[in-house]
């Protein structure tokens, strides 16, 4: 394609017709203190404390959460291994009725789990109530499919379960993850000790209404709340039988080093620093709202985000234009808006962290671009963001931001572009443009990635595996291969 | 095959670029997540009544039915907040009928011409139709585009008859109608865009449909002709309106093309010199909802003529 004159005029996108606020009214029903909820019931720690859950859209103080000590996590365990005897031997159609029912109660809820979600998280209330919610649901509706079906998941062999299974979920999609790791541990006969982020642990507990509601046996999911010593006692208590982790590198690392030799099963979904990689050919408008879906989802609090672009360099000038239009129409501000399409960020640590990451960004001279919107004067907020000139070794390229930054580098042929993309740690998605078709199927052999999107981003599915390379982690969440890491063949 | 036809069409995306589908569609869908409320409803569907081209294309058009037509125009419910239409729409049997109506007030006259909807008939003939379109009054001409040619290759030719058009026009405002479901793909539908843009002068339309095939204007081939607008603009400086036409029904649908509107071109394509509708029956849903909003109530539905072949 030959290069496009630059642009003579400006488009101008003002308000001559402003949108009035159209807040979500619907109640999100948030109890003012949550206990822990063991073998069934809610209960009072036994460390007697509590924490404060703040709203990251006006810093304003939620509830009240219980902090779970060694004790409490004990207690779960042993609610979970004692409802293990009788969960893993029920006929598999029958679990299938209990994770049905959740599923279904799920949807009924829908839009008070929406509320919450984003209230809680800061998620814009567009993404938790068509994205977070109804996702969650599925991932029970697909694998409630499964939990008799199981003799068929491999040819002449079946799967058992594990035990009692320890998972620890991330704050990015605090519903969404809790489905991820519930559902398919209870479809292959586990129980489960879950503990939520410590600044996302609502819709986990007004999840354990649902539980209740669809009778589900007690013991069989344990949700303790805390922050990461909750988590320590999780990975070393002695009844685990496998540990699932979501969540930083670092702490994933941690986990694995606590776990050698111990013989408990390990999966880990860990950081990502995805490349988004566009060559000349591709639908450039497309692409443009492929890279911000990319990396604006969620305030880019998103594991497998295209946080690094590489855009060829014959059409970097036009790509970077037509993103700086495209940022003009991106509405940021308060989450429980339905137009909004940027919340707040989850937490001030993390927009601390990402102010400073943006900070070494300009220091070691990438260009910057901020969209002009006003933002709320409560609340954790930070404005899109673009980074152009770009170098392999600026940090804004190599380390994980998980804020809504975008890091823009160019590539010439598509060797140079596998062999940037590839340069990272992190190997957990990866996106590319083109009309070419065989050059996808290329791509997609080549680029170390657990999720290669052509021509998209940020595709979810159920029955898709999900997972990583390298530091990335291990492990499969969702289609056939997730279950197999919930089960041993027999 | 002529050297010029060979892949013209290959040619013509190596310049403008392809469209994808999937991702069209995606992003149209977002359109329809905004929630316009209160204020910005009322000023959105008073801005969609002052861009409707109201419009009659059918057979049994008779200068009675075309005069009611003129004074829905000019008024379209007895509350004089809600604004006079952009223009009437008709044969260009009805021109010199529509002319007595509206001329010297702010609805002007369209006529489409050309042997729409088909254009299947020799050039010197739909040049004919324009001019004494325009004789009669018409201040602004729809015409069709040879889709045979377009599908067969001969994209200079395509181009050679709008330009003949235009001259016919005169001073009178031109829409090139690109017949957008006979295309098919958003691929052609772009580059049936650039073809026409490239002719037409600032302020002259494309536009999606005749209003008579299955399939007429969508968010998706909107988005699709506004994004070529935009490029357009761009690289040149040229503004061109847009008029979709045909299936838009309600206002809940025309907010959500204004809507598109809004986020692809800016402010300043927000006004009835740059977008239109070409419908009958969305100017009664606008009214309605323009009184609800006031009123607080649906009114019965025989306060407007609920046909669209009635007014």
């Amino acid at each position: 394609m030959p290069a496009k004159r630059t642009p003579a005029r400006e488009l101008l996108f003002g308000n001559l017709w402003a949108y009035d606020p159209a807040p979500e009214t619907a109640n999100g029903f948030i109890a003012e203190r949550y206990g822990l909820f063991i073998n069934g019931k809610f209960v009072a720690p036994k460390t007697k404390k509590y924490f404060d859950s703040i709203s990251p859209r006006d810093e304003t103080k939620l509830t009240e959460i219980a902090l779970a000590g060694p004790a409490d996590v004990d207690a779960a365990f042993q609610a979970a291994a004692e409802a293990f005897k009788t969960w893993s031997k029920i006929p598999g159609a029958e679990r299938a009725k209990y994770l049905f029912r959740i599923a279904r109660l799920l949807q009924d809820r829908a839009r008070e789990f929406a509320v919450a979600e984003t209230l809680d998280g800061g998620k814009p209330i567009k993404e938790s109530r068509d994205f977070d919610v109804p996702m969650a649901a599925a991932h029970f509706f697909y694998h409630a499919g499964w939990a008799d079906k199981l003799r068929y998941v491999t040819p002449g062999r079946t799967l058992a379960p594990l035990g009692v299974i320890g998972q620890v979920i991330p704050w990015n999609f605090p519903l969404l993850m809790m489905a991820w790791k519930i559902a398919p541990a209870l479809a292959t006969g586990n129980t489960v000790v879950i503990k939520p982020a410590e600044t996302t642990s609502i819709t986990a507990l007004k999840f354990a209404s649902i539980l209740q509601e669809a009778g589900l046996p007690p013991g069989v999911v344990n949700i303790v709340t805390g922050a990461g010593e909750t988590g320590n006692a999780i990975v070393d208590h002695p009844l685990a039988a496998k540990i699932a982790f979501t969540g930083s590198t670092a702490v994933g690392k941690s986990i694995q080093r606590a776990l050698a030799g111990t013989g408990k099963r390990l999966t880990l979904e860990l950081g990502g620093k995805a490349a988004n990689i566009i060559f000349e050919d591709a639908p450039l408008d497309q692409a443009v709202e492929g890279i911000i879906n990319g990396i604006f989802f969620n305030q880019g609090h998103v594991c497998c985000a295209g946080s690094r672009l590489l855009v060829q360099e014959s059409i970097a000038e036009e790509i970077l234009s037509k993103l700086k239009i495209r940022l003009k129409t991106l509405r940021t501000g308060d989450p429980l808006d339905k137009n909004t399409d940027l919340g707040a960020i989850n937490s001030r640590a993390q927009l601390t962290r990402i102010q400073e990451l943006v900070a070494a960004g300009i220091s070691e001279g990438a260009e910057m671009y901020q969209s002009s919107c006003a933002l709320p004067g409560k609340g954790y907020y930070f404005p899109p963001t673009l980074f152009s000139n770009v170098s392999q070794s600026h940090r804004i390229a190599r380390e994980e931001i998980f804020g809504p930054v975008l890091s823009i580098l160019t590539f010439r042929t598509p060797e140079e572009a596998i062999e940037k993309a590839n340069n990272t740690p992190y190997g957990l998605s990866a996106g590319v443009w083109t009309d070419k078709g065989s050059r996808i199927l290329q791509m997609s052999t080549e680029l170390k990635a657990g999720v290669v999107w052509a021509n998209t981003y940020h595709k979810f599915d159920p029955t898709s595996p999900f997972g990583g390379f390298k530091e990335s982690g291990f492990g499969r969440e969702g289609g056939k291969q997730g279950l197999l890491d919930y089960a041993q063949l027999i | 095959m002529s050297v010029t036809k060979s892949r013209a069409l290959r040619r013509l995306f190596d310049d403008i670029g392809t469209v994808d589908q999937v991702g069209i569609d995606e992003r149209v869908a977002k359109y329809g997540t905004r929630s316009i409320k209160k204020n910005s409803k009322v000023f959105g569907l008073k801005l969609a009544c002052s861009m409707v081209d109201l419009t009659t294309l059918e057979g049994k058009d008779t200068p009675g039915k075309v005069a009611s037509l003129c004074q829905k125009a000019l008024r379209p419910h007895g509350d004089s907040d809600i604004p006079s239409t952009a223009a009437v729409c008709v044969y260009p049997a009805m021109v010199k009928h529509a002319a007595q109506h509206v001329k010297g007030t702010s609805v002007k006259i369209a006529s489409v011409a050309t042997a729409f909807p088909s254009g299947q008939a020799p050039l010197k003939i739909r040049l004919a139709e324009v001019r004494a379109a325009v004789a009669d009054g018409a201040d602004e001409i729809d015409m069709v585009i040879n889709r045979g040619a377009f599908l067969a290759g001969e994209l200079a030719l395509v181009q050679d008859e709008i330009s003949a058009v235009l001259e016919a026009c005169g001073g009178s405002t031109l829409k090139v109608i690109l017949e957008t479901s006979e295309l098919e793909t958003y691929d052609q539908i772009r580059a049936a865009s650039f073809l026409a843009m490239r002719i037409l002068r600032p302020g002259d339309f494309i536009k999606t449909s005749t209003g008579k095939t299955n399939v007429n204007a969508t968010l998706g081939n909107n988005q699709v002709m506004l994004e070529a607008i935009r490029d357009h603009y761009l690289a040149t400086g040229i503004e061109i309106a847009m008029k979709p036409a045909g299936g838009i029904r309600t206002a809940k649908q025309a907010l959500y093309f204004l809507v598109a509107v809004k986020e692809t071109l800016g402010d300043a394509w927000l006004s009835n010199s740059r977008y239109r509708f070409g419908a009958s029956a969305l100017l009664n849903d606008l009214v309605r909802q323009l009184v609800k909003e006031k009123t607080g109530a649906y009114q019965a539905p025989y306060s407007f003529s609920e046909s669209s072949s009635a007014y």
